[in-house]
């Protein structure tokens, strides 16, 4: 084993593990991890098992096997990216949804608030007695 | 019975117009309750439509744009029940005279979907520079090819709904640059729409929501976003 593989060994799988303590300490949701696990496994493999990246290279035609990993990576950072996307985007529309129930509920509160002190301007007095009996029959 | 007509008026920023607009609204339509969406306006946009007591006036707190505000109002319209929603800009372009004539279009069920525009007959396009000219007649030539029917005034913000539109509508609504979408979306899904003339004023305060510099972006989007909805399945 020379240095190289140790070392990409090393960082995959500290990338691998390090993404399921994520997962386990709730910091990273299970479903956000999936794409994250799947392209670190793949380079955990690739660290361990070398002639296979000159084997799929052979097999799709690339002159040089390294690049291979690359495509591996980009394909990778582009699912990521697409499902940041979207997980954004409904974000967004459930933001916006939330945004125009708070405006509108503000609005029905203010109106019961009006409508409350009126009332309670009118019966100031008889809550007032009558509040005062209800403690006294608690005692 | 009174009609039970909702007037929206969606603001951003637009305290130079907003008291005039709603006194010309009070003055041709009285029977109408006025419902002024202040998407998170920071002059006192809010302050002067509730003191002018004409208008029910719902602060959002966060700015999500003119669909997103639109929407409020239709949320609003659907909640209480109201029979016809018609949005209205708040910058002083269209003619508060003009109300009743969508409001009528669409309450004597000629149609589901009122639309005020500023080029139907032998009005010419008058106050717009060349780059919107173009525009416009792109959505124009996108509408007749996506829904088969000619729309002439896609970017128009002077609309009136009824009630099963308003339904449709609520549930979704683009938050930028709504107007060509929501013609397609609900051309598509079987509501009769039709355009009839009302005369436009100038802008009296306030900016456009697209400036030259958004120009490329509002046509590629909007472009790209009725594409879309006349792609998707049809709801109803």
């Amino acid at each position: 084993m020379d240095r190289i593989q140790i070392i990409s060994i090393f960082a995959s799988l500290l990338i691998f593990i390090g993404v399921l303590n994520l997962v386990r300490r709730k910091k990273l949701k299970t479903e956000y991890s999936l794409i994250w696990l799947a392209v670190s496994l793949v380079f955990v493999i690739f660290s361990f098992w070398r002639e296979g990246i000159d084997k799929i290279s052979a097999i799709v035609g690339i002159a040089y096997a390294p690049s291979v990993l690359f495509i591996i990576l980009l394909i990778g950072i582009i699912l990521l990216l697409i499902e940041f996307s979207i997980i954004i985007s409904k974000q967004a529309e459930r933001i916006k949804i939330l945004v125009q129930e708070v405006a509108l509920l503000k609005l029905d509160i203010e109106k019961n608030k009006v409508a409350d002190e009126q009332k309670k301007s009118e019966n100031i007095s008889k809550s007032e007695e009558s509040e005062t009996v209800f403690i006294e029959k608690e005692k | 019975m009174k009609p039970n007509v909702l007037i929206i008026i969606p603001a951003y920023n637009e305290e130079a117009t907003i008291v005039q607009v709603l006194e010309s609204l009070q003055q041709e339509c009285p029977d109408y309750q006025i419902l002024v969406v202040n998407d998170a306006s920071t002059d006192s946009t809010s302050q002067l439509a509730k003191t002018t007591g004409v208008a029910v006036v719902v602060d959002l707190p966060v700015n999500l744009g003119i669909g997103g505000a639109v929407q409020t109002g239709l949320r609003y319209a659907t909640r209480n029940n109201f029979d016809c929603a018609l949005q209205f800009d708040a910058d002083g372009q269209h003619k508060a005279s003009d109300v009743n004539v969508l409001v009528n279009m669409v309450l004597s069920g000629e149609c589901d979907v009122a639309i005020g525009s500023r080029f139907v007959g032998d009005a010419k396009m008058q106050g717009t520079d060349f780059l919107r000219r173009i525009g416009i007649r792109v959505f124009e030539f996108l509408s007749i090819l996506l829904i088969r029917k000619r729309i002439r005034d896609h970017t128009s913000g002077f609309r009136a709904f009824n009630r099963q539109a308003l339904q449709f509508i609520k549930r979704e609504y683009p938050v930028d640059y709504p107007e060509p979408e929501i013609v397609v979306l609900l051309a598509r899904n079987k509501f009769v729409i039709k355009e009839v003339f009302t005369q436009m004023y100038s802008r009296q305060g306030g900016v456009s929501s697209i400036s030259i510099f958004q120009g490329p972006y509002y046509m590629f989007k909007v472009v790209i976003s009725m594409i879309m909805a006349s792609l998707r399945p049809r709801e109803m």
